[in-house]
């Protein structure tokens, strides 16, 4: 039976070639099919916009360029919102190259927003190994755990920390997360042992293990999973990106699988009552 | 010359992209040669890493800067020595040690943090009053959201045979798992489309110009 069905299946180098397609042409042939917000995006947008002024916050770049494609546009759009906003951003990494996302990042909003100044709008104090543990140990004294910043200046000379010595004088943490050590630490440290809001942005993949902190307890203040949520934020910030640019494509992907899927069990049955009828 | 560089490091990584994706036809020595040095690339980069990023401004510079005040940072050290042990066969034994205290440790670590994180706030997080919410799509999500919770948990309950009401219960929560395991496949679908559709951005944006990138 199994051999049968299989004679029917077509090649799957057809299926790469057509999603290949459906994903090339809408990305350079825009078509602007509507973004619709959902809660967990608004949450994170709120969080941010109801931070006062002049407040310091953690976005902590726990992803590599593996994720990059996902993570990247959410993490430009954070970092955007919280200029304008005048909201001061520490940088930390519970993974070696989220130092090098986040720098890219910041070289990219230097031509974007040249009044931002390195150690008083923006700080990298680099990365730590460690994961939960580095987090627990912040939350006492950000000293122990970041003397200096990634060109090795003090953090006692950076204008930016004065007064940050621990969560206390932190309004929230934001994480970009692609696995572990990354948000679930987080959660797990800052928010349940210190109280402290913290919100982020995962990879689809991880989403479904990460969304049920947010939840009654707000363990996490909302979420964004995947580059779906990452273009609800552009549009939410009203700063269209990479994100947003590739929505087209993901939803015509995503009707392309789901007409497959829908052929694949027509076929399904279609196969099965043949053998069934044969069979008799 | 730094122009250069960055066109090449383009073209190269546009050609090692098309390499990886040559697999989706059929192997070849152009994925072959691109995956071995992707690996041979990942090993060199994680060991020079590990060595500047984490043993020098974690071990050897306190060290040698300030002895007495870091010396605790021994320990770690000697552990870790006798954690490579571990290559040499007639004395292996000895990295059962090192093992044995990350074992412990972490164990003793992660259950304080996981009791409260994964269990009681979770738990706490569906003792609701399903029906106290704004419009109905909340009410039906709370009381979605403890049904779920309840027969889930029901499921994976094998001290008593899954028969009548309680064998129904149970199949109630296998479905819920069904479809937290679609949201799960669904997701996971999401995530390799929007990888292909990064990879695409840099092609047709970086590599040839076709779109703003």
């Amino acid at each position: 039976m199994a051999g049968n069905v299989n004679s029917q299946q077509i090649d799957r180098r057809w299926i790469f070639l057509l999603i290949f397609i459906c994903v090339a042409l809408p990305l350079i042939f825009v078509i602007g099919l509507p973004i619709e917000t959902t809660e967990n995006v608004r949450m994170v947008n709120d969080l941010v916009e109801n931070t006062p002024p002049g407040s310091k916050v953690i976005l902590s770049f726990d992803y590599d360029p593996g994720s990059k494609p996902e993570l990247h546009p959410m993490a430009t759009t954070m970092m955007k919102h919280c200029l304008e906003k005048n909201i001061k951003i520490i940088v930390t990494a519970l993974w070696p190259m989220g130092v090098q996302m986040a720098e890219e990042i910041h070289e990219i909003l230097k031509v974007e927003y040249p009044e931002m100044e390195y150690g008083v709008d923006y700080v990298n104090l680099g990365f730590k190994a460690g994961g939960m543990v580095t987090i627990q140990a912040m939350g006492k004294n950000f000293r122990t755990i970041f003397p200096t910043d990634i060109d090795g200046t003090s953090i006692d000379e950076l204008p930016i920390m004065k007064g940050v010595k621990n969560f206390d004088n932190i309004a929230f943490v934001c994480s970009f997360s692609a696995g572990d050590p990354g948000i679930k630490q987080w959660v797990q440290i800052t928010h349940d042992t210190f109280g402290k809001p913290v919100t982020g942005g995962v990879t689809g993949v991880s989403a479904p293990a990460i969304l049920p902190y947010v939840n009654e307890q707000q363990q996490l203040t909302g979420l964004m999973a995947g580059l779906k949520a990452a273009a609800e934020y552009e549009y939410l910030v009203k700063k269209p990106g990479l994100a947003t640019s590739g929505m087209d494509a993901q939803s015509i992907a995503h009707l392309l699988i789901i007409i497959f899927i829908v052929i694949g069990n027509i076929n399904y049955w279609k196969n099965k009552k043949k053998l069934a009828k044969g069979g008799e | 010359m730094l122009h250069f560089f960055e066109v090449l490091g383009v073209w190269l990584a546009a050609l090692f992209t098309f390499g990886i994706y040559s697999f989706l036809y059929k192997d070849n020595p152009f994925y072959k040669v691109s995956e071995q040095i992707f690996v041979g690339l990942s090993a060199g980069y994680w060991f020079i890493y590990t060595i500047y990023f984490i043993l020098i401004p974690n071990l050897f510079l306190p060290l040698s800067e300030n002895f007495g005040a870091n010396w605790i940072k021994l320990i770690p050290a000697i552990l870790g020595i006798m954690m490579l042990l571990r290559l040499i066969p007639s004395i292996d034994w000895i990295s059962r040690y090192p093992v044995s205290f990350v074992i412990g440790t972490t164990a003793g670590v992660f259950f304080l943090r996981y009791l409260k994180s994964d269990v009681i706030n979770q738990i706490t997080a569906t003792m609701i009053n399903p029906f106290n919410g704004g419009d109905w799509v909340v009410v039906l999500g709370q009381i979605l959201l403890v049904v779920g919770t309840i027969t889930g948990v029901i499921y994976f309950y094998f001290s008593k045979k899954h028969e009548g009401a309680f064998g129904v219960t149970a199949k109630i929560g296998i479905y819920f798992l069904m479809v937290s395991f679609g949201a799960a496949f669904g997701y996971t679908a999401m995530a390799r489309i929007s990888l292909l559709i990064g990879r695409l951005q840099f092609l047709l944006g970086d590599w040839l110009g076709v779109i703003t990138p």
